[in-house]
């Protein structure tokens, strides 16, 4: 009876061609890590994307919530303009549209959009989504506080003061140049220790140096 | 390691103490003995709170998630890089990294600050010693309030959690890694020109000393306060997803205020160190820029304005409001009794001067701080006044600002070109009639092209104007150096900057902000579209160049990287029918080291850029768990100019500060007496 024998070198290099294989194959294996960036396959999925009908995903949570697909009114510019109008209440400080189109998990401003699209269904002009909106909210709900009462001070009162800044200032340095413009009408011309040929050449270096 | 940590901060906070009290002592009698000791104090500050930094980086690497701090901030599986900015990602973190900084620019105005201003450093060293007290203090004493940690990140927990929290998915971006401390830093040295200003006044010694010995500090602070906020405006920009990058968010707002009054003191600046005048305006600055900066901190952390910035919020916002109150009071009561001590040397003598340029520049400058405060803190004050909480959002903002800002961009280019002291009509002639020119013909153009946004074309025309201006004062110089030295243009365009950095790196940080100003009209053009779609399908969006872009979907596949569980989109997107390439945005859910998720899912939007516009995309989602994605497509032109405008105000700033500039003007000047002497 012939008797297998394996040698230690023919055990270690097989040991080796084989998990030098499985390591080809996916190198996490020897860490024991679960495989990263291959796709989550399904049996409902498709193995490439896009090459049959639209799949379902392995894991739809990790997508954030489910959405509704997106209708040509959602994209109507008459209600995305009052949708710009309008603060999303979520303490975001944006508007409703940038909200709703931004990282999808705001709870509030799909459900002001849906609130809107139904008012415009309803025939309600922009004006009048919006008045809908602040009866229902308060002013806190515009993008814009109506210009009257105290917000007037907000949007003009610092260009009052601006203007009323500047004035005083220019006030200052004309008074300011009236006194030096005294001043130097008082003031005895200045003794200058210096001999014509350096004056001259005084002259000609500020001329070449304005130059 | 916490308990090291917690020593450490104790140990501090007893030396702060010290150098405080012989600082000012010190500095008061004159005692040189304790002067030296508040001078080691500082030092050795410095040297403990790195010590204290080293153990909560440790107990950070180590996971011990015993200490809250870790167990708030990350998880096992949270990238190296991260892990690292973990240390000022939260609020008891950040304010240590605050202190730290602090103590160690504290500990360089020590050393670097030249012999003749020595005079200024006991006080120097006990205002940094006093607001170094106060972190400490806040950090140490700072009380757990609803479960809301205190300000001590070396507090441990009555359990261990098997995993901790994970970082914030926002926080994960590497512009939030260098963002930070790049405010922190600005933030934290204008506390130098700050300590020398209090120090100025304490000791009664008001001349232009004090001013020549923070002249690098000013720039510093003004440098790192730019850099800081642009990298703020890039996160905003790739990491958020609503598609812009300044949204007047009270934060943003905050760092704003002392970057503004940072830019006006370093013109105003000018004015006292050529005619003696403007020394109660130049002290008072600094000291508001201080103040606004601590305000910052403030609306930060007090959570008393609602913000983005809410994730360091906590209860230590009653110390800083008052701290704030006392400082504030304090400082007042100091600037008006040496009021007398600082009269002006000389008054202007024209409204058509440099000088009443550079005044109005600060009414400029000084208003839009003011402004922006004032509609920063509008729902706190209309609540108070009227009981109705009245919250301006951004187009409030830009309502008021925009006019303030085109009126700033204006001047800028104005005073660079109007003569000191008085200027005569030749001379308005001579330096007006090439930049007006261009500016008209800039309007002529745009108008010609079909733009008819009023902003828009008011903001291009001055650019261009105030660029006229740049290339003229450039042409000029090299035309002179050419002239007098024969130098040929290239060499005479470098000497003309190595000789007078801070005129030429001034008219640099000029073309930069020139950049930041188109760039942000050309946000008036944006273009934007959402849609969803199923593989196969494609999108269309018009840009405002006229070009339609395409936005095939290719399908969505989902997969594990690092600490987060990624769903994609892949779109071939392709202008005018020509394939410009793919775009990938991704649903990013992060989950801690035992799989757990973290945190909402996010965001990761996918950006084409070029010099004209960025293709801006963001994944939403799903419809109904199909490979059906529902995107956002936004074309967004001129948005390079923001990054590359920063980067030149960056640079001019760095040359502006760039040491030797006045030894290399010496040298000059030195050859240039030694020429005239040859030729007598």
């Amino acid at each position: 009876m012939m008797e297998s024998k394996l040698s230690r070198r023919g055990f270690c290099a097989a040991a080796t061609a084989g998990l030098a294989g499985l390591v080809a194959l996916d190198p996490r294996a020897l860490l024991g890590q679960a495989p990263a960036n291959r796709q989550a396959a399904t049996p409902a999925q498709e193995p490439l994307p896009g090459a049959g009908p639209a799949g379902t995903l392995a894991d739809p949570g990790r997508a954030g919530r489910p959405l509704e697909p997106v209708t040509a009114k959602d994209n109507d510019a008459a209600i995305q303009a009052v949708e710009k109008r309008l603060s999303c209440t979520c303490g975001c400080g944006l508007d409703i549209y940038t909200c709703r189109t931004t990282d999808f998990s705001c709870t509030f401003s799909p459900g002001y959009h849906r609130q809107i699209l139904s008012l415009s269904a309803a025939g309600m002009t922009g004006d009048e989504i919006i008045a809908e909106f602040v009866k229902e909210h308060g002013e806190s709900i515009l993008m814009s506080p109506p210009k009257r009462g105290f917000a007037l001070l907000g949007y003009f009162g610092p260009w009052v003061g601006m203007v009323a800044a500047a004035s005083g200032l220019v006030l200052l340095i004309r008074a300011w140049g009236r006194r030096v413009g005294r001043v130097s009408q008082e003031s005895v011309p200045v003794r200058v220790d210096a001999t014509p040929a350096e004056l001259e050449r005084l002259q000609r270096e500020l001329k070449q140096f304005e130059a | 390691m916490s308990l090291l940590g917690d020593l450490a901060l104790w140990i501090a906070l007893l030396l702060a103490l010290w150098g405080a009290l012989t600082g000012f002592t010190g500095g008061a009698t004159g005692r040189t003995d304790l002067q030296q000791s508040s001078r080691n104090a500082v030092f050795a500050l410095c040297a403990t709170l790195f010590v204290a930094v080293f153990a909560l980086e440790w107990l950070l690497f180590a996971h011990d998630f015993n200490v809250e701090y870790v167990a708030a901030h990350i998880s096992s599986n949270l990238p190296t890089f991260y892990t690292w900015s973990a240390l000022y990602s939260g609020q008891q973190g950040s304010m240590l990294f605050w202190v730290t900084v602090l103590s160690i620019f504290g500990s360089f105005a020590m050393v670097t600050t030249a012999p003749r201003h020595r005079v200024y450093l006991p006080y120097v060293g006990a205002v940094v010693c006093v607001v170094a007290v106060f972190f400490l203090g806040t950090m140490l004493l700072a009380p757990h309030v609803d479960g809301i940690g205190g300000g001590n990140p070396f507090d441990r927990l009555p359990y261990t959690p098997a995993d901790g929290r994970g970082m914030n998915p926002q926080l994960q971006n590497p512009g939030m890694v260098f963002h930070p401390p790049m405010l922190y830093l600005g933030y934290i040295s204008i506390t130098i020109p700050f300590a020398f200003a209090v120090a100025a006044l304490l000791s009664k010694q008001l001349d232009v000393d004090w001013l020549v010995a923070i002249r690098k500090w000013t720039i510093l602070s003004w440098l790192f306060l730019s850099i800081g906020i642009c990298l703020g405006m890039w996160w905003a920009y790739v990491e958020l997803g609503w598609g812009g990058y300044w949204a007047w968010d009270p934060v943003e707002n905050a760092s704003f205020l002392p970057w503004l009054m940072m830019s006006a003191f370093l013109h105003s600046v000018m004015i006292q160190e050529k005619r003696g005048m403007l020394k109660r305006w130049n002290l008072g600055l600094i000291l508001a820029a201080w103040i606004l900066s601590i305000f910052g901190t403030f609306l930060t952390r007090s959570g008393v304005i609602q913000s983005v910035h809410s994730f360091t919020e906590s209860p230590v916002g009653g110390f800083f409001l008052g701290f704030l109150l006392i400082a504030a009071a304090l400082l007042i009561f100091l600037y008006v009794t040496r009021l007398p001590l600082l009269r002006a040397e000389s008054t202007l003598e024209s409204l058509v001067s440099r000088e009443s340029t550079f005044l109005f520049n600060n009414l400029m400058l000084v208003g839009i701080a003011v402004t922006v405060l004032f509609l920063t803190m509008l729902p706190i004050l209309s609540e108070l006044f009227t009981g109705n909480k009245i919250t301006p959002k951004a187009p409030t903002f830009d309502f008021v600002n925009v006019p303030l800002g085109v009126a700033l961009l204006a001047l800028m280019g104005i005073g660079p070109l109007i003569a000191w002291r008085k200027a005569s009509i030749p001379n308005l002639r001579r330096q007006f009639v090439a930049p007006g020119i261009a500016g008209v013909l800039a309007v002529l153009i745009i108008l010609l092209l079909g733009m008819r946004q009023v902003w828009p074309i008011i903001t291009i025309s001055l650019a261009t104007f105030v660029m006229g201006t740049v290339v003229q004062e450039f042409a000029r110089g090299m035309r002179a150096r050419h002239r007098q030295y024969g130098e040929i243009y290239p060499l005479a365009f470098f000497h003309l900057i190595a000789r007078n950095r801070r005129r030429y790196g001034g008219y640099i940080v000029h073309t930069g902000i020139v950049m930041l100003f188109v760039a942000f009209s050309g946000m008036a053009f944006k273009t934007e579209t959402e849609a969803s779609l199923k593989p196969g399908q494609s999108a269309t969006l018009a840009s405002p160049y006229g070009w339609t872009y395409t936005f095939k979907h290719l399908g969505v596949s989902q997969y594990d990287a690092l600490n987060r569980r990624v769903t994609a989109g892949t779109l071939v997107v392709s202008r005018n029918g020509r394939t410009i390439g793919t775009m990938v945005p991704e649903k990013r859910q992060h989950v801690d080291g035992l799989g757990n998720p973290t945190f909402e899912p996010s965001t990761a939007v996918a950006i084409k850029s070029d010099l004209r516009e960025d293709v801006y995309v963001v994944l939403g989602g799903v419809v109904n768990g199909t490979e059906t994605a529902v995107y956002r497509f936004t074309i967004n032109p001129l948005v390079w100019w923001v990054w590359y405008g920063g980067m030149i105000v960056a640079l001019g700033g760095v040359i502006v500060m760039w040491p030797g500039g006045t030894v290399g003007s010496n040298r000059v000047a030195a050859g240039y007496a030694a020429k005239i002497g040859a030729t007598e």
